[in-house]
């Protein structure tokens, strides 16, 4: 369980992040929602300390995670995997390199060890046959899933996806989304993805939150949003014809009382 | 105040990257590896740069003192003492900050605008001490092997150049590069190098590792880093020949 408390954020001067409360719960895939330039990708990098927030507490389970020092801090993050929007593979090391890569780091496995355990994260993603391919040389939908097959590599409790599935087909981003949630359920993860993507809502989004300009705005799991007033959800969730359609289909199978 | 707070910053970013590294093994096959990248790399531009220059200050000297009351070894010691204060380590030094300190620049900044960077810091890799050190190490290691060959290549290409032209003769030329020679010459330029080397590695990795953006910002910052590089190198060169030889 993540548990994060009053946080606050800017960036000289600029307030990003204001006043974000919420639990993120373990064994479920918890989605953080809202416009480009909302605050998604700052609350994650927040709550994974890639950013120092200016106010607030984010709490791992127990632990204050902010108020570490430097080498506890170090040492967390080894329980944490995290996936970029970008895949954020090293481009000057293979597939498997790039899944053996943590292990490289921090176990004391021989290269055998490594290479198996890299070879087992691969083939939970399905990426069989690319181990000496270069991240340039495979397709945008094989960089994610490598991306995850190293985040997962060494066994992390803690799961963080910044927009899995931008740039990718439709087919393929759900493939991506439901190996988020089957690794989350797998290992009892608590996983946290940041989308803008209303397929992922309906596929994956056990817990809901909604961003809008910094605050947070709405909270719920995927079944409530149908029923939510808000407004500036509605406008996000609703912006296109396709979801107003299945709103008005399902406001029609449900006559009111 | 620009100034001072990046010379903070540079200090914080060194600060981080000296400290404990996480698993030698690992940052000893990096350092091979830049040792490749960064000095193997830059043996040919150095190579040709040298012989060319060394012909061209040989050729110069020689039509400079055509007049018969300067003896013809002058050439060969004017050849020598040029390459051995400041081509081979100054305007190496300039050379090599346009080659490895775009590079570096570049090489960092591009991971750190695809998050690259990132990905090392979440996974409790220390990233400026896994990306940088490696680089120092490996460029003050192998600048000195730069700077040696081409005072030897820059004599050398003096030689044929005087020789063909028929300025000299090799017998002059010989006896002009020994001719109150100066061993300590030698190390003077060493310790610039080394210490040129430094500078370039350090503050390429920092407008690399300090980018925010996207490609066009990458470009900057590479830009930035010859620029700035270049700038502190004639600088530390003022300095250290006051140190150094005064
Ligand atoms: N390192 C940074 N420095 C300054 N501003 C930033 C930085 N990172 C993000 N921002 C700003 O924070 C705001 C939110 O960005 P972000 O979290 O990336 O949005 P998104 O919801 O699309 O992920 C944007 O206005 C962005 O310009
Ligand atoms: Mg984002």
């Amino acid at each position: 369980m993540i548990e994060v408390k009053n946080i606050y954020k800017s960036f000289s001067g600029v307030s990003v992040l204001k006043d974000i409360n919420t639990v993120f719960e373990q064994g479920k895939t918890n989605l953080i929602i809202g416009q480009s330039g909302s605050g998604k990708t700052v609350l994650l990098k927040s709550i994974v300390g890639l950013h120092e927030v200016d106010r607030g507490k984010i709490c791992f389970g127990d632990t204050i995670f902010n108020e570490l020092n430097f080498k506890d801090k170090k040492q967390m993050r080894t329980q944490m995997g995290m996936l970029f929007q970008g895949g954020a593979l090293f481009d000057s090391a293979t597939v498997e390199e790039n899944v053996m890569f943590p292990l490289d780091m921090f176990t004391e496995m021989s290269q055998d060890e490594k290479r198996d355990r890299a070879n087992e994260c691969l083939k939970r993603v399905n990426i069989i046959n690319a181990n000496n391919l270069y991240p340039a040389e495979i397709s945008g939908g094989m960089q994610k899933r490598v991306a995850i097959a190293r985040a997962i590599a060494l066994n992390p409790k803690y799961l963080f996806c910044d927009e899995p599935n931008s740039g990718l087909d439709p087919k393929t981003a759900i493939l991506i989304d439901n190996l988020i949630q089957e690794i989350t359920q797998e290992f009892n993860m608590t996983t946290i993805v940041n989308t803008h993507d209303m397929n992922s809502v309906m596929e994956i989004g056990d817990k809901v939150m909604f961003i809008y300009k910094g605050e947070k705005w709405w909270e719920g799991t995927n079944n409530d949003i149908f029923d939510s007033t808000n407004k500036e959800l509605n406008d996000f969730i609703f912006a296109s014809k396709l979801s107003q359609k299945i709103r008005d289909l399902k406001n029609s199978n449900q006559p009111s009382s | 105040m620009g100034l001072f707070y990046h010379i903070g910053k540079y200090f914080l970013l060194l600060f981080r990257v000296f400290s404990k590294p996480e698993k030698l093994k690992i940052y000893y096959r990096e350092t091979i590896k830049e040792i490749d990248k960064l000095g193997l790399n830059s043996i040919g531009i150095v190579a040709i740069i040298s012989v060319f220059m060394g012909a061209v200050i040989t050729i110069q000297t020689a039509y400079n003192t055509e007049n018969p009351i300067y003896p013809k070894y002058l050439i060969g010691l004017t050849a020598r003492d040029t390459l051995l204060l400041e081509f081979s380590s100054t305007i190496v030094a300039l050379i090599l900050a346009g080659k490895i300190g775009s590079n570096i620049a570049s090489e960092i900044g591009t991971m750190r605008v695809t998050e690259q960077i990132d990905a090392l810091e979440i996974m409790g890799v220390n990233s400026a001490s896994y990306l940088v050190l490696p680089k120092i190490i490996a460029s003050v290691f192998f600048a000195p092997f730069l700077t040696l060959m081409s005072m030897f290549i820059g004599i050398f290409g003096g030689w044929i150049a005087g020789v063909s032209t028929g300025v000299m003769t090799t017998q002059d030329y010989v006896y002009g590069i020994q001719y109150a020679f100066i061993p300590y010459y030698i190390v003077y330029a060493l310790i610039k190098i080394i210490i040129f080397a430094f500078l370039i590695t350090t503050i390429s990795s920092y407008h690399g590792y300090y980018s925010y953006g996207g490609s066009l910002e990458v470009g900057k910052s590479s830009t930035k880093a010859v620029v700035h590089s270049s700038i502190f190198i004639l600088l530390f060169n003022v300095i250290l020949t006051q140190l150094l030889l005064s």
